[in-house]
């Protein structure tokens, strides 16, 4: 019973539940065929959600109003950028990563910038700078139709034993990441912050330079997604960042991390993201159309963060 | 009369006219062509569906709030305006009233479980596409006559996107910042349990405020169609960030209720100016979207240097 408690204490096990009944809901509908291969499927593609939520998941959590809407065009920018670098060739593989771990790294800088220097909220900061780097992608990539290099490609694309191995490595990045939320100097100075920044500052951190490294790391993450994401689509769209603005968000909600700040957890935003793929291709085997399969999944977020919500900030 | 013109109070609020001036004599010089009435007209012909969804914007920003489905939601009334409004009167105001009470359902729920508005109007903005992609899968549609009469009117000397612009602006600031009630609902921003403990209804406040944005929300939508006559489920996404960027760009504050609805308008009016002050500068259409961000990043740069004068 004590065990019972204690799992369903955890925050992120409602996003597992909601994954798996929603999986079972297809895999009863369709008699259980193909039910392997979706969750294969799934995984592929719950993997580049998961990479741009872990980063907005440490934004989130540094306190109420800091959300990073620029993770879109800065997956689009990289993914442009790195592309026409590396022109389809393996050679040019880890160069091409670097430019584009630069494409985020300049992102998270200009982003906090415009925090620091300007005193503006983030989500407008963030607004205004996602319109600078759409456009500088636009104007760069017009008419990219480069393929990603074979290399790139065969592993974003890869799969042993119906497992894809993309997911596997981004697994065990989330863990890492959860060691880092949970155990390091950093981690613990971002999750103090965002349960009280003035408190933390007395305490002696140095919550601008938390800030900072937190806005660069999730400019870094959207890069490293859109990377790996035009190797696994066959190159660079400008508007293959769009989708990732609300899915970003969405998972660290659906995944359990306190929208008010300072309460965060890694694992829910596997669960969660898994979820939200399951949930479409529940609505797509049931026939649904695009216009309700929207509805149902604005809907659903709106129900979670309601269920979800209440909790004050600490303050 | 030089201190009082250098203060950082009379500096910020001639910070929007300023910028509007500023950019429309940039554009006199470099196409003074379009110095007349039909040129005028021309370029601030979206200025009305813009402004009103900057006023809705405005509403929701008072209460401390930000509604990042405004965009959607123009364009589900535009889709509601364009089908049923002209096919079935009677229904289709019924659905566009629905669609306000929609919206203060939304501030009764954020107010009753404290939720952050950026997550449900974000999730909210998926749920007015999926309605506005059922009701019109494909663009077309046509506005009612009424509408595309009223947005064809024509007035002597001034042109009429600018006088339906100080129109509402005029309207919204009477009742927004002359009324008593008005105060109260600023007051929301500014500090929202010294209101309550004076006894006023922080509910009632959250829903009155939803349901204006969602009435201005729904005016936005059927001018705009007044423009294009048909519609489309996508028409108005980008309205999200020109309500945002417009009650910026007019003075307004993120926090604290000190908003400007007249500031708003001039805001929506030097958006819709920007357009073409980019197409006369031969600016590609790659940049368009980025020179908004530019102007908005300087605006926002010019105020934190007066703010900063402030101390």
């Amino acid at each position: 019973m004590t065990l019972f408690k204690q799992i369903s204490q955890k925050a992120w096990i409602w996003s597992f539940l909601g994954m798996f009944a929603v999986w079972l809901a297809t895999a009863i509908y369709t008699g259980g065929k193909g039910s392997a291969d979706v969750i294969s499927t799934a995984l592929s593609f719950a993997t580049f959600t998961v990479i741009v939520g872990i980063g907005q998941m440490f934004v989130i959590t540094t306190g109420p109003g800091n959300v990073d809407l620029s993770i879109p065009s800065t997956i689009s920018f990289s993914g442009a950028v790195a592309m026409k670098i590396m022109g389809g060739s393996d050679a040019l593989l880890a160069v091409g990563l670097l430019v584009s771990m630069g494409c985020g790294l300049a992102v998270g800088v200009f982003n906090y910038m415009l925090i620091r220097l300007l005193r503006i909220p983030p989500i407008i900061a963030t607004l205004s700078s996602s319109f600078l780097v759409l456009s500088t992608a636009i104007a760069y990539g017009r008419g990219l139709k480069i393929k990603p290099p074979p290399l790139l490609a065969d592993f974003a694309t890869a799969m042993v034993w119906g497992v894809p191995v993309l997911a596997v490595v981004i697994i065990l990045f989330a863990v890492l990441m959860s060691v880092v939320l949970n155990r390091t100097l950093y981690g613990r100075s971002v999750l103090a912050i965002g349960q009280n920044p003035r408190a933390a500052w007395l305490a002696g951190i140095q919550v601008e330079r938390i800030r900072f490294a937190t806005y660069v790391l999730s400019a870094l993450m959207a890069a490293l997604c859109g990377f790996l994401l035009s190797g696994f689509s066959g190159g660079a769209s400008l508007n293959m960042g769009q989708e990732y603005l609300l899915a970003s968000i969405a998972v660290v909600v659906i995944g359990g991390t306190s929208v008010a700040g300072g309460k965060a957890n890694v694992p829910g935003i596997w669960g969660a993201a898994m979820f939200m793929f399951l949930l479409v291709t529940m609505l797509n085997t049931f026939g649904a159309s695009a216009g309700i399969r929207l509805i149902m999944t604005g809907l659903i977020i709106v129900a979670v963060i309601t269920i979800a919500g209440g909790d004050k900030p600490q303050r | 009369m030089l201190a009082r013109l250098t203060s950082p109070r009379f500096l910020r609020a001639a910070l929007p006219p300023a910028s509007f001036a500023v950019l429309l004599a940039a554009i006199f010089y470099l196409q003074p062509r379009a110095m007349s009435y039909f040129g005028m007209n021309l370029m601030l012909q979206y200025t009305v569906p813009i402004a009103l969804a900057t006023i809705a914007q405005m509403f929701i920003l008072t209460v401390n709030d930000l509604d990042l489905s405004i965009g959607p939601f123009v364009g589900l009334t535009a889709c509601i305006g364009a089908t049923l409004l002209s096919g079935n009167p009677a229904l289709g105001v019924l659905a566009l009233a629905a669609c306000v009470g929609a919206y203060a359902a939304l501030g009764a729920l954020i107010h009753w479980r404290n939720l952050p508005s950026i997550v449900v109007t974000l999730g909210m903005s998926f749920v007015w596409l999926g309605i506005a992609v059922l009701i019109l899968p494909t663009p077309g549609g046509t506005a009612p006559a009424w509408i595309k009469a009223l947005m064809g009117l024509k007035v002597p000397f001034v042109p009429f996107p600018i006088v339906a612009a100080v129109a509402i602006g005029l309207i919204v600031h009477f009742a927004l910042m002359k009324s008593s009630y008005g105060a109260v609902l600023r007051g929301y921003g500014g500090n929202a349990r010294a209101v309550g403990r004076a006894g006023w209804s922080l509910l009632k406040i959250k829903v009155v405020m939803y349901s204006a944005a969602g009435f201005f929300g729904v005016l936005s939508g059927l001018s705009l169609i007044g423009l294009t006559s048909a519609a489309d489920a996508h028409i108005a996404d980008r309205y999200t960030l020109y309500a945002i960027a417009g009650v910026i760009l007019g003075g307004g504050e993120f926090v604290g209720g000190r908003v400007s609805p007249i500031g708003a308008v001039i805001g929506a009016l030097t958006l819709a100016l920007t357009g073409s002050f980019l197409t006369f500068l031969k600016i590609s259409p790659d940049w368009q979207i980025g020179a908004q961000g530019g102007i908005l990043i300087i605006v926002l740069a010019l105020r934190a240097l007066i703010n900063r004068r402030e101390g």
